[in-house]
């Protein structure tokens, strides 16, 4: 058997001399430029930094020649994990079901920006992929030496390197480095987070040769889900734990000013932690510190009540003063052509504040001990979270571990970094591991919101009912008030409500597609938070950030358009769209649904139910979704069953089409819902939805029957993402549906029972 | 003051002190380290802390421990195993439901109970029966393909 010993100490004096240092069976002679590459390339028993630059950051392959990926990104719930495993598979070819991927721990992975923007195999996967290359093309020429067979005449099958005229030379990725380190520098763009990149030497192969890439693989991690084998972040426990829970105020804004101790007195280990306007409670039992919160007698400072009525919040968004204003996208002279124009087409929409609303509310454990920091949370962003609680705690980054385990759901920033900061201060103050989970009606009523907004679309027509110019502004607040993630104590809950200043960003977005008109500007404007501090009516990242109110605007106005000049909506669409990508998907979506062509509103139905059928389409980061909804309306009722979709669907190469059909489907059901049901509500004093019965969302009696996905895929094509582009045109898509079974334009989401049947009469 | 109880719980009994009005979940949680049934509401609003009792579905958080006397307490790990799945188990595998899978308890119990005393049910009620429990994800789609599936292979 061919193998290295002491490899570590292998010099280029031991390799000058013939030295000891190396056993080579196969007794070939070697080059010495080949013996150094070796060398650089080789492995080293200690770990090399856990730094980008490093191959080893990414890849390892173990003593027994299964495959460990050290993944900055992690799953929420779609199976990314296999989709990486399988990219990572292909790229080394090794079997897939010798690859294992480890997601989201920051004391294995490098920061590669956590799930975001459904970027885990657009930019994660990508960096995964250079980096198996890598760690092929050092191995491979590991082998050349130590059989002497140059490179190119060499194949790798299941880990295993032979020579392609002799397969008796070969060697296992195992027996030259399992169990040891790569030692291989990655040329690093010294970014972190989503854009972080680093390629070896090595080119990717070809999507041709891709074996195990685009298989409808099975997640592995079901089975341990349904037999309860597996761990949550709200079931880590560790030895010498307290639990706790924590207070927030009936008005927004106010802060304790007495807290009574002895209120709680008889509950067994409680505690009080309070801090300005930060407090929470303690107690050895989950059902103590639960009862400690509620007992706990608090008196608050009186602060005005700083919201709006509900019923004012468009018209407070329209008054509002404009913090930021950008145009993103203008050619032609829009003011001219409105001005020269025969017809001008206008409308105006309005999307609500919503919630994550995660299934459970947000948990975090959080222990620190000897100068160490670890916490286990649900987060999406764990490394950002990491420089979260070294901030928050004034600890050096290097002494805290986050790692992630799957949490309650989540959907963007939810209520997870909030509640690990909360957990990290609790811990420091009583000295205690401390594991926290929020109550339902924090989840809900205290999770960062996404953004309410307003959206103003007009589009000038000439005689002949061509379009000439069109115009599409947002206004709406934030959708960074408070960070995408917690990595700054001024974007959590724990920072803001212990007083460090705040600095409310700014960002919206214009609609993504390809409508050519000669004359057409987008932008936003974005207005001020109505409370600057510990808001529950902050607003940050919701799954698709203002994807859905944005193409829910545009996608309705195209279609009211439409209707304005007597076309079908898709005929109408593609007279227009310019990018042969996006008129696939409508075409794909169109010919799976068999879609009708003729204008809408349709004008053949009687009665009280009535049926209808809508279409609408988006861009996202490179992907491509058009969605096809057909509605049931009950005029007398006003409820409406979005009865069944159809998707086409197109992110380039595809992964895997189990995991991206599944994918879609979670997006248009959590699109459905979002569109039918969900809205915060609040009074002047505080958000009023907290739970399932304020915060509805889609029940299963109301679910699709139907959800048919048509996967167009581009092998050619690097992937993008698929967690969030279908949420996209959903809204849209049901809206228009609704007006061609009623021939009325509903403009404001939430569709619910008693504003549909209001609209209707 | 805490008192002691005695819990039935997958066949074997354990005893716990704790609060009379302490509901079932954080013992089951806490004390017997029985992760399946989860903590999604307090409210009785949502089926993450399902588990059955005496047979029928009951939602642990909104059950005080004095509440549960001698009755038999069974929770998803007491449903099946891997060697010996549910036919809800199997189905839920075959057709791969999950998205994050902190709500696939209730659906499993509550199917569980329902397949048990429905054969051959109807699409809608089998909806009918699952109306109230949620799920975030929107699983929805694949949660009634597994309930169909489980339900054929309890024909
Ligand atoms: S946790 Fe019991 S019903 Fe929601
Ligand atoms: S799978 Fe996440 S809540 Fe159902």
């Amino acid at each position: 058997m061919t193998k290295f010993e002491s490899t570590s100490s292998l010099s280029r004096r031991s390799v000058l001399l013939g030295g000891g240092a190396l056993v080579v069976s196969v007794g070939a002679a070697m080059t010495l430029d080949t013996m150094m590459s070796m060398q650089a390339a080789y492995a080293q028993g200690a770990k090399p930094p856990l730094t980008p630059d490093q191959l080893s950051s990414y890849i390892a392959v173990n003593a027994d020649g299964t495959v460990a990926a050290y993944f900055g990104k992690m799953d929420m719930g779609h199976g990314l994990h296999v989709a990486i495993a399988q990219i990572v598979a292909d790229e080394l070819d090794v079997p897939f079901k010798a690859v294992k991927v480890y997601m989201g721990d920051t004391g294995t992975s490098v920061n590669q920006g956590g799930a975001s923007g459904s970027t885990g195999i657009q930019l994660g996967g990508k960096q995964m992929r250079m980096a198996s290359a890598e760690a092929r093309r050092v191995l491979v020429e590991m082998a050349a030496g130590l059989l002497s067979v140059p490179a190119d005449k060499l194949a790798v099958n299941d880990g295993v390197v032979s020579a392609t005229d002799d397969k008796a030379k070969r060697i296992s990725y195992a027996e030259m480095i399992g169990g040891k380190y790569f030692n291989v520098q990655l040329d690093w763009n010294k970014q972190y987070g989503n854009t972080l990149y680093a390629p070896g030497k090595a080119q990717p192969k070809n999507p041709k040769d891709h074996k195990v890439v685009g298989q409808p693989i099975k997640r592995e991690d079901v089975a341990p889900k349904v037999f309860c084998q597996g761990d949550f972040c709200t079931d880590i426990k560790v030895p010498g734990m307290v639990h706790g829970r924590m207070i927030r105020p009936a008005v927004a804004g106010s802060v304790p000013v007495k807290v009574d101790e002895a209120s709680i007195k008889d509950i067994a280990g409680a505690k009080v932690v309070w801090d300005k306007g930060f407090l929470g409670v303690v107690a050895n039992k989950e059902w103590d510190a639960i009862k400690a919160a509620e007992k706990l007698k608090v008196e608050w400072s009186q602060v005005d009540a700083p919201f709006p009525e509900q019923a004012q919040l468009y018209d407070h968004i329209r008054k509002a003063p404009v913090r930021k204003r950008e145009v993103e996208k203008q050619n032609g002279d829009v003011d001219a052509a409105f001005a020269s124009a025969a017809k001008v087409i206008e409308a105006e929409y309005e999307w609500p504040f919503q919630s994550h609303a995660s299934m459970g509310p947000a948990c975090a454990l959080v222990e620190i001990k000897d100068g160490n920091v670890t916490c286990w949370s649900g987060t999406q962003k764990s490394h950002f979270v990491q420089l979260g609680l070294a901030a928050t705690l004034g600890v050096p980054v290097e002494k805290v571990r986050v790692i992630h385990k799957t949490g309650p759901g989540s959907y963007g920033r939810n209520d997870a970094d909030d509640c690990a900061s909360d957990a990290a201060v609790l811990a420091k103050a009583v000295g205690k591991p401390v594991r926290l989970q929020y109550m339902r009606d924090q989840g809900t009523g205290w999770d960062p919101k996404g953004p309410a907004s307003i959206h103003k679309a007009r589009a000038a027509l000439d005689a002949s009912g061509k379009v000439i110019a069109y115009e599409f502004f947002s206004k709406g607040f934030s959708r960074v008030d408070v960070d995408t993630n917690g990595s700054k104590p001024q974007d959590t809950l724990a920072g803001q409500t212990q007083g460090v200043a705040l600095k409310s960003g700014d960002g919206f977005g214009i609609p993504a597609e390809s409508y050519a008109f000669d004359n057409k500007r987008a932008g936003w404007e974005t207005i001020p938070p109505l409370l600057d501090r510990s808001s529950p009516l902050r607003s940050s990242h919701l799954r698709d950030p203002v994807g859905p109110q944005i193409h829910f605007a545009s996608e309705s106005f195209i279609d009211e358009v439409a209707a304005a000049v007597n076309a079908d909506p898709i005929e109408f669409r593609l007279r227009h769209i310019k990018e042969a990508r996006d008129v696939a998907v409508i075409k794909a979506a169109a010919e799976k649904a068999k879609w009708d062509t003729r204008p809408s509103p349709r004008k053949d139905q009687t009665g009280s139910k009535v049926s209808g059928r809508g279409i609408a389409y988006s861009q996202r980061n490179g992907t491509r979704v058009a969605v096809i909804a057909e509605v049931d309306i009950d005029r007398s009722t006003g409820k409406i069953f979005a009865r069944k979709f159809t998707v086409a669907h197109d992110c380039g190469q595809l992964i895997n089409p189990d995991g991206l059909v599944k994918c879609v489907e979670g997006n248009i059901v959590q699109g459905v819902s979002r569109t039918l049901w969900e809205e915060v509500t609040f009074d002047k004093k505080a958000v009023t939805s907290v739970d399932w019965i304020s915060y509805p969302i889609l029940d299963i009696t109301e679910t699709p029957g139907q959800v048919d996905v048509v996967i167009i895929n581009h092998p050619e094509i690097a992937p993008s993402g698929a967690g969030e582009p279908s949420i996209r045109p959903v809204a849209a898509a049901i809206a228009n549906a609704i007006f061609d079974a009623t021939g009325v334009r509903i403009r404001r989401v939430p569709f619910s029972p008693e504003r549909v049947k209001a609209a209707l009469s | 003051m805490t008192q002691k109880f005695t819990l039935n719980v997958n066949g074997t009994s354990h005893t716990v002190d704790a609060d009379p009005d302490m509901p079932l979940l954080y013992a089951l949680r806490d004390d017997l380290g029985l992760n399946n049934p989860h903590f999604g509401c307090g409210l009785a609003q949502c089926g993450a802390c399902i588990v059955h009792i005496d047979g029928q579905p009951a939602r642990s958080c909104v059950t005080p421990l004095s509440a549960v006397g001698n009755a038999k307490v069974v929770t998803l790990a007491g449903l099946g195993t891997p060697e010996k799945p549910h036919p809800i188990q199997t189905a839920y595998v075959e057709e791969q439901v999950p998205q994050c899978g902190y709500c696939i308890n209730g659906w499993l119990m509550t199917t569980a109970a329902f397949l048990r005393d429905k054969k051959n049910p109807s699409e809608a009620e089998i909806k009918d029966a699952l109306s109230g429990l949620k799920c975030r994800c929107g699983t929805h789609v694949s949660i009634l393909k597994a309930v169909k599936r489980a339900a054929t292979m309890m024909g």
